[in-house]
């Protein structure tokens, strides 16, 4: 059963792999410029390459033979080489992606463990002061714009009281060499002597952009939770439990807080394509060495093949996140695996 | 997207940064001075470019040249070649180089010797000899280009390990002022050969190795680039361990950053920005009127402005004072000459017309235009350090123009399209400006005014004037330094009488850095020298 189910997903990824990758292959024809030069990032293809690139493209083939023949080159690796520095693509992808994911998964962390305890205890002391302060709190982090708080914060812990820095992942004085991607596992590996100071440092380049992009997610992690904790101190199991005498304590612990979290799996995979979009600007303003600061400064240059290489890879992890975080989902829910 | 967030960014960074005066984040231990720079660089080699952005970020670090310019008085001194020697007929040079000095020692490279002549005739040859093998790794040499090198420069030889000559094809004075710039860096004729063994001919550009203050170590394009100490530099010990070079596009991004001394020193185009940076007691601004000049050119081979007389007239009715108040903030030196008062041909018995419409009506009267006339004036429509805001310029001139009974309309295309269009002289007059590549003053006349440069179309005014060029063809075949000066002195002269263009404005540029920072040296030829620089705990 559980089997079949794992297989369902898979074959509805592969379909998005196949329509996304669908879409990034029809891009090259719609770029303005040489076909040849879209695909493969080349900017000056002599005439003898041409032949090669062209025979190993299958430009003279069908449109469904270059595409798989487009998808095979994905699959082994060759993405083709920036247009901006015509460096292979994938590369540039593997030093950019851990960045993002860094930032994104210390984001999510911090939502986890600031939003979760806080939406139960607003749901435990109901209509309460502190529900109210809870509430309007996550209603005005809700409503923030990221660029706009970003900037605030930026004023008040970098410029004014000088406590943070304003951009970067690391001071550039320190030389990590790149490992893992991820910048503490990477200083933790590094042989350097200013092993602890650069962690520091890191951690402080680290607060800042963590907090503005962790507070659109907590506010909604406190509200989805709160909501999710008060349906199910409402449902009749809940009473009776009481009922039968047990203590509020062993209520909340047996009954109400493991069906109060299972959705919460669920929504850490909905709230991922937010983080993401979230994620982009925050790169930005903090000129954070990410994904989305170089997707975007990717459409600005018109490097295709980047671009591409960027859809790609953000979609297949927003769709893969959804997908694991729906598995675990159904796996921890007995309700959703006697569905599948 | 990146467009309307970079705004709001910026406008909303500038409104915070005004009210604070931060204090400081904690220092690292690590030894090393950041510079932020405004860019990329698109290479490693100076031969390959004339961007200024690139020359600030790779020539005076990684590499010397034979012949320095000193910034103090702008005189000529010796760097790699120790003493040089000029045949009469001033067609060769013969250069002695120094002694022991050391290559950089590299990851990618493990030199075995120290400079010899071969690598300056590896250097010269590469950009002159079309059969050397990495002639044709480049596409082309700019700054080569525009001095004429192929025709200027017979042949260049290394006669023994010590020496090097370089023959010309006619004299030029100007020569050695070439050799001096930022663009002519000694090279590594040994690592060229491991190159070429390796068939690894681009990396000679893109994985530098020269015989400059610092070495390279790595480059992220669009993030940093590091350079560590060279230990054996042949000049006195290189103070920093690294110097990192953080790449900040975004100028207000630069000031924030300069502002929490995560970057020791920036360059600050902005005066808004400036202005606020000198009330803090933190920082130091160095200013510097740089090698340049903001002008205004009339197409002088369309009438009225074909009349001296007319020319004279629009430059009598421009306000100028008001001008470097409302574009450049006070931050630049009316221009009396095209040349800049720091260079040693500046003649400062030249004055530029002064503003007085009565005359300028006169005059006009005297050309046959007693009720003025409509013209146009074209303004550029980019930011440059010798034109900060064309568009107002030239909004300022036509209201100037109208006291005279002038009717001006203002026009302006994008970059590419102004350029060719000026190239095919369509204006009637034009606001732009010149930034010299070295100390010559040859470099402000020839590409600027002669009969040659009217037909490659850099000239903007379009003038050939017979007199005028056998004025600066002699400057440049005599070299005797009192005799070119006295050309130089009467070409100056000249101009101010026929004002092919009204010079406007001498800019200058700024450098900013914390107080802590001492030992910085700026040329106004060319990049920053970190050599010397420490930072103080």
């Amino acid at each position: 059963m559980i089997i079949r189910y794992l297989l369902r997903r898979l074959f509805l990824l592969s379909f998005v792999f196949v329509a996304a990758t669908c879409f990034t292959f029809s891009l090259n024809y719609f770029y303005p410029g040489d076909l040849l030069t879209n695909f493969s990032g080349i900017q000056q293809i002599d005439d003898a390459q041409r032949q090669t690139l062209a025979a190993s493209m299958g430009l003279e083939q069908s449109v469904v033979q270059q595409y798989i023949l487009y998808v095979q080159r994905l699959v082994a690796g060759n993405w083709g080489l920036s247009f901006a520095t015509q460096q292979p693509v994938i590369g540039e992808v593997q030093t950019v992606l851990p960045a993002t994911l860094e930032l994104a998964a210390y984001a999510l962390l911090v939502s986890l463990v600031i939003g979760i305890p806080l939406g139960l205890l607003a749901a435990i002391k109901h209509e309460s002061w502190f529900e109210r302060t809870v509430s309007t709190l996550s209603s005005i982090g809700y409503s923030l714009p990221v660029f706009w708080w970003a900037l605030l914060l930026i004023m008040l812990f970098s410029l004014h009281w000088g406590l943070l820095p304003t951009s970067g992942r690391l001071s550039v004085l320190y030389e990590i060499p790149q490992v893992t991607g991820f910048m503490l596992l990477d200083i933790l590996l590094a042989p350097v002597p200013y092993q602890t100071e650069a962690l520091r440092d890191a951690i402080r380049h680290l607060a800042l952009p963590t907090l503005i992009l962790a507070t659109y997610p907590t506010t909604v992690m406190i509200r989805f939770v709160r909501d999710s904790m008060l349906e199910v101190l409402a449902q009749n199991y809940v009473k009776t439990a009481r009922a039968k005498g047990l203590s509020r304590s062993q209520v909340l612990y047996h009954h109400g807080l493991r069906n109060a979290l299972l959705p919460v799996t669920h929504q850490v995979g909905l709230q991922f394509s937010t983080l993401i979009t979230l994620a982009m600007m925050t790169e930005v303003i903090f000129s954070w060495p990410g994904i989305g600061q170089w997707l975007i400064s990717s459409i600005y240059q018109r490097n295709f093949t980047a671009i591409q290489a960027g859809v790609l890879v953000i979609s297949s992890v927003v769709v893969a996140v959804n997908m694991f975080t729906e598995i675990l989902h159904t796996l921890l829910n007995p309700l959703a695996r006697k569905d599948a | 997207m990146k467009n309307w967030l970079l705004g709001a960014t910026s406008i909303a960074l500038a409104g915070l940064l005004a009210g604070c005066n931060p204090p400081e984040l904690s220092s690292t231990t690590v030894d090393g001075i950041v510079y932020c720079a405004e860019g990329s660089p698109e290479v490693f080699n100076p031969q390959l470019v004339t961007s200024g952005t690139t020359i600030d970020a790779i020539s005076q670090h990684l590499y010397d040249r034979l012949i320095d310019i000193d910034p103090a008085s702008g005189r000529l001194v010796p760097s790699l070649a120790s003493q040089w020697t000029v045949s009469d007929d001033g067609l060769t040079y013969r250069f002695t180089l120094r002694n022991s000095v050391a290559f950089h020692h590299t990851s990618y490279f493990k030199p075995s010797r120290f400079l010899n002549a071969t690598d300056v005739e590896f250097t010269f040859n590469r950009v002159l000899d079309k059969s050397n093998p990495f002639h044709f790794v480049a596409t082309e040499y700019p700054y080569f280009a525009s001095v004429g090198w192929q025709s200027l420069v017979a042949k260049v030889t290394a006669v023994d390990p010590e020496h090097v000559e370089f023959v010309l094809n006619q004299p030029d004075s100007s020569f050695l002022s070439t050799l001096a710039t930022d663009f002519s860096a000694i090279l590594s004729a040994e690592y060229a050969q491991q190159l070429q063994q390796q068939k690894q001919e681009p990396k000679l550009d893109e994985l530098p190795v020269g015989t400059g203050p610092f070495k390279f170590r790595e480059y992220q394009k669009d993030v940093l680039i590091r350079y560590y100490q060279h230990e054996d530099y042949w000049r006195k010990a290189v103070k920093p361990q690294q110097l990192v070079i953080d790449i900040v596009p975004d100028n207000t991004k630069r000031l924030a950053k300069l502002l929490t001394h995560e970057c020791d020193v920036a360059p600050i185009p902005r005066m808004a920005e400036l202005s606020m940076l000198s009330h803090s007691t933190d920082f130091h601004i160095d200013e510097q009127t740089a090698m340049n000049v903001g002008y205004w050119a009339f197409n002088t081979q369309k009438p009225p402005f074909n009349d001296s007389r007319v020319r004279r007239a629009l430059a009598h009715a421009i306000n100028r004072q008001n001008i470097l108040q409302a574009v450049y903030f006070g931050q630049a030196v009316a221009a009396q000459s095209v040349l800049p008062p720091n260079s040693w041909a500046y003649n400062d018995k030249v004055q530029a017309p002064a503003y007085d419409p009565e005359t300028a009506k006169e005059l006009l009267a005297a050309a046959g235009y007693p009720k003025g006339f409509s013209m146009d004036i074209w303004a550029m429509p980019v930011q440059r350090n010798y034109n900060p805001n064309a568009q107002k310029m030239a909004e300022l001139i036509q209201a100037d123009l109208a006291q005279v009974g002038i009717r001006a309309r203002i026009i302006s295309y994008e970059w590419n399209t102004f350029r060719r269009k000026l190239k095919d002289f369509e204006h009637d007059s034009v606001l732009i400006g010149w930034s010299a590549d070295n100390a010559d003053p040859d470099n402000f006349f020839r590409p600027l005014f002669s009969c040659a440069a009217a037909q490659s179309g850099s000239n903007r005014a379009n003038w050939c004037d017979p007199t005028f060029d056998q004025f600066i063809s002699n400057a440049v075949l005599t070299t005797q330094m009192e005799q070119r000066r006295s050309f130089y002195l009467a070409a100056q002269q000249y101009l101010i009488e026929q004002m092919p263009l009204l010079p406007i404005a001498h800019s200058k540029r700024f450098l900013v850095h914390g107080q802590n920072i001492e030992g910085i040296e700026t040329n106004p030829y060319g990049g920053i020298n970190f050599a010397r620089a420490e930072k103080r705990p």
